[in-house]
């Protein structure tokens, strides 16, 4: 390798397969995305990748980045090839279809079976909801909502690897900010859907969730709060 | 190391897991000894002048150590679980590796 090029290993196959060795040019700010569809467009048209928006809003270019997941279009080189390598696989926990890109149904069938959506208690014709962005639960459902769905957290969670049936931490968070709010009318159902077996309770608190999450959310604290609200519904006889 | 695992709450969790198993191992040990309390008294005199050994002294701090650990790492968990959310979650790692080197450390220092 040479400072003008950097040396790539790429997974080929599904989930049996090897990895591919190229030579890419390095290039002032490039991104590891950058560095994919260099090798797709110029060394191996075969390639197969997933990625849209390229500027970290649509959640699909996530991969594994020399051991960890990441979103590619916004994680530069130079953060990540510490010793002038990249080994890029596709995400871990979901999978294989091809190459780098992954399967996501049973992650995004998680998001439904946690009732992670949500459920409106007016019409059209009523007036807007007055909430205020200071109210306490606001800030909560606040705090976790610019979830992307890349994956990275669920790739990254080991007890989503070890317990095929959790939840995982997006579908997770994205429940925590509906319980947060104060128009949804599926609460009920959603704690019911959330405290049973894969449901919150099963989360470890490794936290490598919030360590990797791409927007800094921290999902373990969301399955923190509904810990605590499933701990109540179990008090007060509702679960 | 490259790995989404090397941060220190998850340490914390191996940690945890680790002092868990090895606690888990030397109970029955721990529980056979008291019984001799009852049943043979000479046997349980001689085993306790064998735990004055400086070497046994230092496994001992070890076992302290465990215990200091798994206790703090399952309050740390508690607190996960039952209080509001705290950002300052590498902290209270930090604190509990320290709580637990302190026990070990004092019982070794008061060990002679």
């Amino acid at each position: 390798m040479s400072k003008d090029s950097l040396t790539v290993e790429i997974w080929r196959g599904r989930e049996e397969g090897r990895f591919d060795t190229f030579e890419v040019p390095r290039m002032a700010s490039q991104t590891v995305l950058d560095i994919v569809t260099y090798v797709q467009r110029n060394l191996d048209p075969g390639l197969s990748y997933r990625f849209a928006c390229r500027v970290g809003v649509c959640g699909s270019c996530a991969m594994t980045v020399n051991g960890k997941p990441r979103w590619t279009c916004r994680t530069h080189v130079d953060k990540v090839a510490d010793e002038g390598t990249l080994r890029i696989q596709p995400l871990k926990n979901m999978p294989v279809i091809r190459d780098l890109a992954v399967d996501m149904t049973e992650f995004f069938e998680k998001w439904t079976k946690a009732k992670a959506h949500f459920v409106p208690t007016t019409t059209r014709h009523d007036d807007f909801a007055q909430v205020s962005p200071s109210d306490p639960k606001r800030k909560e459902a606040t705090a976790g909502i610019e979830c992307i769905n890349c994956g990275v957290c669920y790739s990254a969670c080991d007890t989503v690897a070890w317990l095929g049936d959790y939840l995982g931490p997006a579908a997770l968070n994205r429940a925590w900010t509906l319980h947060n709010d104060v128009r949804d009318g599926g609460q009920s159902d959603r704690i019911k859907a959330i405290a049973g077996t894969g449901g919150c309770q099963a989360c470890h608190s490794h936290q490598s969730c919030f360590e990797l999450c791409p927007k800094h959310l921290n999902p373990t604290a969301s399955i923190a709060g509904l810990k605590r609200a499933t701990a109540k519904a179990a008090l007060k006889g509702e679960i | 190391m490259k790995t989404h695992r090397n941060h220190a709450n998850y340490w914390a969790f191996v940690l945890h897991r680790i002092s868990g198993l090895a606690l888990l191992l030397f109970l029955p040990a721990h529980f056979y000894v008291l019984a001799l309390a009852v049943e043979q008294a000479a046997t349980l005199d001689m085993f306790l002048s064998w735990t004055e050994a400086p070497l046994v002294k230092l496994l001992e701090t070890g076992l302290v150590i465990l215990l200091a650990a798994h206790m703090t790492g399952g309050l740390r968990i508690l607190a996960i679980e039952f209080l509001a959310w705290r950002n300052w979650q590498k902290s209270v790692v930090a604190i509990t590796g320290g709580l637990s080197l302190a026990a070990g450390l004092l019982f070794f220092l008061n060990a002679g």
